[in-house]
C-alpha cells in the first residue's frame, strides 16, 4: 500500500514538474518571440508613421516596403542604397576574411617555427585593446584618400578584414582536432606542405569553411561602431544596421517608425532564411568555439 | 597561512569555510603576484642577454670575416651577390637603397620633428590673386606624429635586414669552409611552398595585422601622452606632449576636469553590467537548456528552434526594435496605460535605474539562445552514470545540478565564460543600440565638455568622445589604455584561476 502511494507520488511529481516546464517554455517562446510578430504588424501599418501605442494597425497595405524600394521624399530612405552597399560589403569581406583566417589557423596549429608562440601572444595582448581605437588614426588615413563618407564600402571593407587573423581561435581549434598523422603520412609520400594544405586539410576543413564565411558574412550586417564612424553622417554611403538606425533617431522616428520596421523585416528575411539553411555548421562552430575556448 | 587538508576542511563550520576560501584567494592573489614580478624580471635579463650575443655575434663575425663579409656591412647583399646568391643580395641592396635615399630625403626630417611636434602652426593668409583667405603650408603635429612613427618603424625593419645580411655572409663563410654549395635562388623559392611555408601563409595576414592593428595602437598610445583633442586640433593649434599629466587626471579631480570622478564611477558601471550580463545569461542559458533536455519534455527540436530562430534575425534589428517597444510612447507603455495599470507612461530609458536593469533583462533576452545551443551539446557530453549514482545516493535535482552539472559546465567552458565577460565590457551595440535613442546625460558625467550617461559604457564613451560634436582623442587614448589594463587583470587572474588551463599540445 504505502509503496504504491509513494510510486503514484513520484509520478504525479514528474507530470507537475513537466507541467511547470511546459508553462515555462511557452511563456518563453511567447517573450522571444512577440517583438517579432510585432514588428511585422507595425509594418503594415498606414494611418501613422510614428510610434503609437497600439499594434493591431487601423489601415493595412504595403506603403511602408514601397518606401524602402522607391525612396521617400526628403531622402531620409535610401534603403536599396544601404542594402547594396552592405551586401557588397559582406560579400568581399566574408571572402578574404575566410582566406585569411584559414591561413592563419593552419599555420599556427600544424607548424613550428620560432616565431609561433610570441605571435599568439602578440594577437593575444592586442585583442585586449578596444579595437574601436583604432580609428582615431584610421579614419583620418582612410578619409584622405577618400574612403568615409560617400566612398565608404572599400573603406569597411578595409577595416573589417585588415585584423582578421586575430580571430583565429575557432578555426584553430578545429584543425588541431584534425590528426596531424594524416599529414605526416602525405609529407612521407614527398608531399609538400603546400600540397598537404590544398590536397588533404583543406577537403576535409568544410564545416569550419562554412562557419568562417557564414560568420564573417553576417559581422557586416550586424556591425554598429565601425560602420556609424566611417560613414559618418553620409546617407549614400550608409550601411544598412546605421542606415536603419538613423531612421529612428530623435528627429526622424515621427516620420520614418514604420519605414523601420519594414526595413527590419526586408532585412531579417533573407538572413534568417540562409542561416536556416546552415544553421548546423553555425551550431558546430559555436558550441566547439566555447569548448575549445 | 596553513593549508588544509581535504578531511580537515570539510569538518569546519560553514563561515570557517567560506573565510578559508577567502584567505586561500589572497594568498594565491600574493602568489600571482610574485610570480609575475620573478617573470618580468626574468623576461628583462633573457632581452638584454639577446642583444648582447646579438652585438658579440656581430664584432666576431666581423674581426673573422673575409674582407667580402666585411664590405657587406656597408653594403648590404654584396656578399651574396659576389657568392652567388644573386637574387638575395639584390633584394639586400634595394631595400638598403631605398630606406637612405628616403630616411635623407624625408625620414629624418620626421623623426626630429617628432621632439616637439611641430613648431609653427597654419595660418590663414590672404591671397591678392585669388581673393580668398588660404591656409599656409605649416607643421601639422597629426601626421608628423603618424609619419614619424612609420619612419622609426622603417629603421628598426632596416636594422633587422641589416643584422640578417650579417648573419647570411656568417653563414655562407662556414658553408663555403666546409666546401658546401650555397642554397640556390630555385630552392628558396620551392621552400615557400614547402619547409617555410609558414612564412607564405602568414605573409598576408600579419601585414594587415601590423598596419591595421599594431601600428595605430602604438599611434594611440602616444596620443595618450598628448593634448590631442577639439582645442588642439594638430593644424591650426598644434598639440604637445604633456607626459603623464593625461593619466594623473583621470586618479585626481585636482584639476578640476571632473574626469576621476567620471572614470571611476563608469568603470564601476561597467563591470557590474559585465558581471550580471555575463552570469545571468550563463545560468539561466544552462537552466533553459537543462529544461529542453529533460526526459518526458516533447517537441525538443520546437522549443529548440523556436530560440535558435531568433539568433538568425540580425541583433540590431532586434535591438533597435526592443528600444522602442519600450520608449516613452511606445507599445509597452500603450498596453500598460490602455490595462489602466499606470496613467503616465513610464519612462523605461530616461530613468537610470529603470534603464540599467532593463539592459540587463534585455541581454538576458539577446544571450538566452546562443548559451542554450552551447550548454546543450556539453549536457550531452556529460556521462549519464554520474546522475544515475547520484539518484541512488538520494541527491535531489538541485543538488544533482550544483554538484555535477555546474562544475562539468564550468570546467569545460572556463575559456568561453573568461571571453564573454571580457566582450561584455567592450558590449557596444546591446547598450548603445538599446539606450542612444532616449538615454538623458548625467550632468556629473561632463568633462571638458564632453558627457556621458549613466548606462554608458568605457567603450560607448569612447566611441561619443571620438566621435561626438567635441572630439577629445588624449581622453579616449586614455580611456582605452585602461580598458586594456583592466581586461589584461581580469584575463591573467581568470586564466591562473581556470581548471581547464591546460597544455594546448595535450590535446593534439
Amino acid at each position: 500500500m504505502s509503496k504504491n502511494k509513494r510510486h503514484m507520488g513520484l509520478k504525479a511529481k514528474t507530470t507537475l514538474g513537466n507541467t511547470i516546464i511546459y508553462i515555462i517554455l511557452t511563456l518563453m517562446s511567447i517573450i522571444w518571440l512577440i517583438p517579432f510578430v510585432c514588428i511585422v504588424f507595425e509594418s503594415f501599418r498606414l494611418e501613422n508613421t510614428g510610434q503609437v501605442g497600439y499594434l493591431i494597425p487601423e489601415k493595412w497595405g504595403f506603403d511602408n516596403y514601397k518606401v524602402l524600394f522607391t525612396g521617400d521624399a526628403d531622402k531620409t530612405v535610401q534603403f536599396m542604397t544601404w542594402y547594396k552597399n552592405t551586401f557588397i560589403i559582406a560579400l568581399v569581406s566574408s571572402i578574404i576574411h575566410t582566406f585569411i583566417v584559414l591561413c592563419t589557423s593552419y599555420t599556427l596549429s600544424r607548424m613550428r617555427f620560432k616565431a609561433r608562440r610570441p605571435l599568439m601572444n602578440i594577437m593575444l595582448i592586442l585583442g585586449m585593446f578596444p579595437g574601436f581605437i583604432t580609428m582615431i588614426v584610421l579614419y583620418t588615413v582612410l578619409s584622405k584618400i577618400g574612403f568615409t563618407g560617400e566612398g565608404s564600402v572599400p573603406g569597411l571593407i578595409l577595416v573589417y578584414t585588415a585584423s582578421a587573423a586575430m580571430g583565429y581561435y575557432v578555426s584553430k581549434g578545429f584543425f588541431d582536432t584534425v590528426p596531424r598523422s594524416l599529414d605526416e603520412a602525405a609529407r612521407v609520400d614527398g608531399a609538400t606542405r603546400a600540397q598537404v594544405l590544398f590536397r588533404i586539410t583543406l577537403p576535409m576543413a568544410k564545416p569550419i569553411v562554412i562557419y568562417q564565411i557564414l560568420t564573417a558574412f553576417m559581422a557586416p550586417w550586424g556591425d554598429f561602431i565601425f560602420a556609424k564612424y566611417i560613414t559618418h553622417g553620409t546617407s549614400a554611403g550608409m550601411t544598412v544596421a546605421v542606415g536603419m538606425q538613423n531612421l529612428i533617431t530623435k528627429s526622424n522616428t515621427s516620420a520614418h517608425y514604420t519605414h523601420f520596421c519594414a526595413a527590419g523585416v526586408v532585412v531579417a528575411i533573407p538572413i534568417t532564411i540562409l542561416f536556416m539553411f546552415l544553421q548546423k555548421y553555425y551550431v558546430e562552430g559555436v558550441t566547439g568555439g566555447a569548448v575549445k575556448g | 597561512m596553513k593549508r588544509l587538508t581535504t578531511s580537515e576542511y570539510i569538518r569546519l563550520p560553514w563561515f570557517k569555510k567560506i573565510l578559508y576560501k577567502i584567505g586561500c584567494f589572497f594568498v594565491a592573489f600574493g602568489l600571482y603576484f610574485a610570480r609575475f614580478g620573478s617573470t618580468i624580471a626574468h623576461g628583462v635579463t633573457v632581452f638584454f642577454k639577446g642583444v648582447g650575443r646579438e652585438l658579440s655575434d656581430i664584432v666576431t663575425t666581423f674581426v673573422k670575416g673575409s674582407w667580402i663579409t666585411r664590405v657587406s656591412y656597408v653594403i648590404m647583399g654584396f656578399g651574396n651577390i659576389v657568392r652567388g646568391q644573386i637574387m638575395r643580395g639584390l633584394l639586400f641592396l634595394v631595400f638598403e637603397a631605398v630606406f637612405i635615399s628616403y630616411m635623407i630625403t624625408t625620414g629624418f626630417g620626421w623623426i626630429a620633428k617628432m621632439k616637439t611636434l611641430g613648431t609653427e602652426a597654419s595660418r590663414q593668409v590672404y591671397d591678392p590673386v585669388l581673393d580668398v583667405y588660404v591656409s599656409e603650408a605649416a607643421d601639422n603635429s597629426f601626421f608628423i606624429l603618424l609619419y614619424g612613427l612609420l619612419s622609426i618603424i622603417f629603421c628598426i625593419a632596416f636594422i633587422w635586414a641589416w643584422r640578417e645580411n650579417v648573419r647570411q655572409n656568417r653563414i655562407s663563410e662556414e658553408l663555403l669552409k666546409r666546401g658546401k654549395k650555397l642554397q640556390s635562388a630555385s630552392r628558396d623559392l620551392k621552400e615557400l611552398v614547402d619547409e617555410k611555408f609558414y612564412k607564405t601563409l602568414l605573409a598576408l595576414p600579419m601585414a594587415g595585422i601590423v598596419i591595421f592593428m599594431v601600428l595605430p595602437i602604438v599611434f594611440m598610445i602616444f596620443i595618450a601622452f598628448t593634448n590631442y583633442d577639439a582645442q588642439h586640433n594638430g593644424y591650426s593649434v598644434l598639440f604637445q606632449w604633456v607626459g603623464l599629466e593625461n593619466f594623473k587626471n583621470l586618479f585626481s579631480d585636482a584639476s578640476g576636469t571632473n574626469l576621476g570622478y567620471t572614470f571611476t564611477h563608469i568603470l564601476g558601471w561597467t563591470l557590474v553590467w559585465a558581471f550580471f550580463a555575463t552570469f545571468t545569461n550563463y545560468f539561466l542559458g544552462i537552466v533553459v537548456a537543462m529544461m529542453i533536455n529533460k526526459k518526458g519534455i516533447k517537441l525538443k527540436k520546437m522549443w529548440r528552434g523556436i530560440l535558435v530562430l531568433t539568433i538568425a534575425i540580425p541583433q540590431f534589428v532586434s535591438l533597435m526594435y526592443v528600444s522602442k517597444l519600450f520608449s516613452k510612447n511606445g507599445l509597452i507603455n500603450g498596453f500598460l496605460m490602455r490595462l489602466g495599470v499606470i496613467d503616465w507612461p513610464i519612462e523605461f530609458w530616461e530613468n537610470s535605474t529603470y534603464a540599467r536593469i532593463l539592459v540587463i533583462l534585455i541581454n538576458i533576452w539577446i544571450g538566452i539562445p546562443y548559451l542554450m545551443l552551447i550548454a546543450t551539446g556539453i549536457l550531452m557530453n556529460i556521462p549519464a552514470d554520474l546522475y544515475e549514482s547520484a539518484r541512488i545516493d538520494g541527491a535531489n535535482s538541485f543538488q544533482q545540478f550544483r554538484k555535477i552539472t555546474l562544475p562539468y559546465m564550468l570546467f569545460v567552458t572556463g575559456p568561453y565564460l573568461l571571453t564573454s565577460f571580457i566582450g561584455n565590457i567592450n558590449n557596444f551595440n546591446v547598450i548603445y543600440l538599446l539606450t542612444s535613442g532616449g538615454a538623458v546625460t548625467n550632468p556629473k558625467y561632463t568633462v571638458m565638455g564632453t558627457s556621458a550617461s549613466d548606462t554608458d559604457l568605457l567603450i560607448t564613451w569612447l566611441f561619443n568622445i571620438t566621435t561626438g560634436s567635441t572630439t577629445n582623442y588624449k581622453l579616449a587614448a586614455v580611456i582605452a589604455i585602461m580598458i586594456f589594463v583592466v581586461v589584461s587583470l581580469i584575463s591573467v587572474i581568470a586564466y591562473n584561476a581556470m581548471p581547464s588551463n591546460k597544455n594546448e599540445e595535450d590535446f593534439q
